[in-house]
């Protein structure tokens, strides 16, 4: 299970030295299966690797900055877009890390900006993004309604000569979800980059990363969720973690993802059963980048879908979605 | 997974998994006389897999991906296994190489010297880089033209060249069926057969040289020939980059001395051979 060896390297750089050819091929192809290439670039930087791996670490490097600048280039320009407004405008995830020079965005690939910007305001913020090109990306009114009536943000809109994506949310859990954080007093919390734009606090951004990657959606990408959290949590006081995760109803799941990031890379955990489980998830990716155990992945993207709706709702959604041919991969 | 093979195609090495022996076969044969190092460190995975479970036993049916993949990709029919192998190896360079600036073109080199050939697909490029490559030319790459950032230089990716419909023909007739792969009847882009490049073209495959003239062909017109604007190659260049975009400011630097430095001219012509007799006058006059 190449998962497993990307896991390893991740925690312990210094491992590869017994690697051989075969190894490194699973390596790289999972790290590039689960979007950590350029993660496993900057982790490996200064160890010894074999001359045929020197480039390609290198090209993912040269990868990794690009997006962060064209991340942070979004950032700017949605600031930009924003700024009349006079709302606090706070960058989650992947862009946040690179904004604030955190250890979790080192080598992250970036994908959508994601923002979030207190509920009262979305109405203003959809008007501001349309005037300054960004568009609407699903033409299907069941898609756009969903969205607007269940969802923690707005369908996602792409900019029409920039072609890139903004997902703006107004809360962290899709409104259907078990629990309800509370984004205002995440907002409010928020720490001030630059040029109008924030931060959520470092505790907060541990809460937001587990509720993403335990409390919602199949755990697709979630090796480098838990990488992100992992480093998150240095920065934290255990305390105050704990604090706010019960405050917005989520210690369980991170007290899970404690555990988790402590066994997969940090210095070991116990973990219950439940925990395994979702190790083994985390874990199913081959030496060729094939996603493994067929049924456990299918079994947790039920879950995803259990997770965001009460069942009879479920059942509408899942044969309206069938009824226009959609199938899981 | 159960089939696989690495081979090395200039400076990319490729490891290719699939599902099913023939298309590992069909490719070990037709590349056999190209780097296939068992125990390499691949710059790229390419997966040959089935589309689903099924899939793999009744009406087989190939889904090409790998480290770079596109969700969308149509399915493939095994009858077509050796053109979803190339396709394969094709979207890992488009989508995943960084080393150099890839142009969508053909290129052969004389004298030290290369001529690039871009348009496209239709564009009679390939085959114009398979005849000249018969006819005292180095053969270089009919797909893409690896542009060094730094150096200038071209270099190769000599692939098999993919021939379609009636440039089989014409190119069979002269090469000899002993260089030819099978014929792969109505694909998505017609019919198609690979012809395996000279053996000079694969043992120098490592060397690039300098460019000194750009073509822009087009197959099916009367013959003519017209002077382009740098503006006008630097855009249709750009366009014919899958990089261009991702690797940044060393990409418009080289391009722009490309540009600059290589003259260039598109023509139309109605065969093959009239196109090879422009194509050496213009190298008399002007590379």
């Amino acid at each position: 299970m190449s998962a497993a060896l990307l896991v390893r390297t991740l925690r312990d750089p210094a491992s590869v030295a017994a690697l051989d050819a075969s190894g490194w091929n699973g390596l790289i192809a999972a790290a590039r299966a689960e979007r950590l290439i350029g993660t496993l670039a900057f982790r490996l930087d200064g160890v010894t690797v074999p001359p045929a791996v020197t480039p390609i670490l290198s090209d993912a490097q040269a990868d990794a900055a690009r997006e962060a600048r064209q991340a942070l280039w979004e950032a700017d320009r949605a600031a930009q877009a924003l700024g009349a407004l006079g709302v606090r405008v706070v960058l989650l995830k992947g862009t946040a890390y690179a904004a604030a020079g955190l250890k979790a965005g080192q080598g992250r690939f970036i994908g959508d900006l994601d923002i979030l910007v207190p509920m009262e305001a979305m109405a203003a913020v959809e008007q501001a993004l349309i005037a300054a090109g960004w568009e609407w990306v699903k033409d299907d009114p069941y898609d756009d309604a969903y969205y607007r009536q269940w969802m923690h943000e707005l369908p996602p809109m792409i900019h029409a000569t920039r072609d890139r994506m903004i997902d703006v949310h107004h809360t962290i859990l899709p409104l259907t979800a078990r629990q309800t954080p509370d984004a205002a007093a995440m907002i409010a919390d928020a720490v001030s980059l630059a040029d109008g734009l924030y931060i959520l606090s470092p505790e907060n951004r541990v809460v937001h990363a587990v509720a993403h990657m335990l409390a919602d959606g199949d755990l697709q990408g979630g090796l480098r969720n838990l990488w992100d959290i992992y480093h998150l949590l240095a920065d934290t006081d255990p305390n105050i973690v704990a604090t706010r995760a019960a405050h917005h109803g989520l210690l369980p799941h991170v007290r899970q993802a404690q555990r988790l990031a402590a066994a997969l890379y940090g210095p070991g955990a116990r973990l219950t059963l439940w925990d395994r489980l979702i190790r083994a998830r985390l874990l199913a990716r081959d030496g060729w980048g094939r996603e493994t155990r067929k049924a456990l992945v299918f079994a947790f993207f039920l879950r995803s879908h259990w997770l965001r709706m009460p069942p009879l709702m479920l059942a509408r959604h899942l044969w309206t979605k069938w009824r226009k041919g959609h199938r899981p991969q | 997974m159960r089939h696989q093979l690495t081979l090395r195609i200039g400076p990319a090495t490729f490891r290719i998994g699939s599902a099913w022996p023939a298309p590992v076969s069909q490719l070990a044969s037709l590349y056999a006389a190209y780097p296939q190092p068992a125990d390499a460190i691949a710059d790229f995975t390419v997966r040959l897999q089935p589309t689903s479970l099924a899939r793999r036993f009744i009406r087989p049916s190939i889904f090409i991906t790998g480290d770079h993949g596109l969700a969308d990709a149509a399915p493939m029919s095994l009858a077509h296994g050796l053109l979803a192998a190339e396709m394969g190896m094709n979207l890992q360079m488009a989508l995943g190489w960084r080393r150099h600036l890839l142009l969508h073109a053909s290129s052969v080199e004389k004298d030290g010297r290369v001529l690039v050939m871009t348009g496209e697909s239709g564009s009679g490029k390939s085959t114009l880089a398979a005849l000249l490559g018969e006819r005292g030319w180095r053969f270089m790459g009919d797909e893409f033209a690896l542009l060094d950032l730094d150096s200038g230089a071209i270099l190769p990716f000599p692939r098999l060249v993919s021939l379609k419909n009636r440039a089989i023909e014409v190119v069979a007739g002269e090469v000899g069926a002993g260089r030819m792969g099978p014929l792969l009847a109505a694909t998505a882009k017609g019919d198609i057969r690979h012809m395996l490049p000279r053996n000079d073209a694969v043992a120098r495959m490592g060397q690039g040289a300098m460019p000194a003239l750009l073509l822009f062909p087009r197959f099916g017109h009367a013959a003519d020939m017209r002077a382009v604007g740098q503006a006008e190659i630097f855009m249709r260049l750009t366009q014919a980059s899958t990089n261009y975009v991702a690797l940044g400011e060393p990409a418009f630097t080289a391009l722009t001395r490309f540009v600059r430095d290589v003259p260039a001219r598109a023509i139309d012509f109605p065969t093959g051979e009239e196109a090879i007799a422009m194509v050496e006058r213009l190298w008399e006059d002007m590379a």
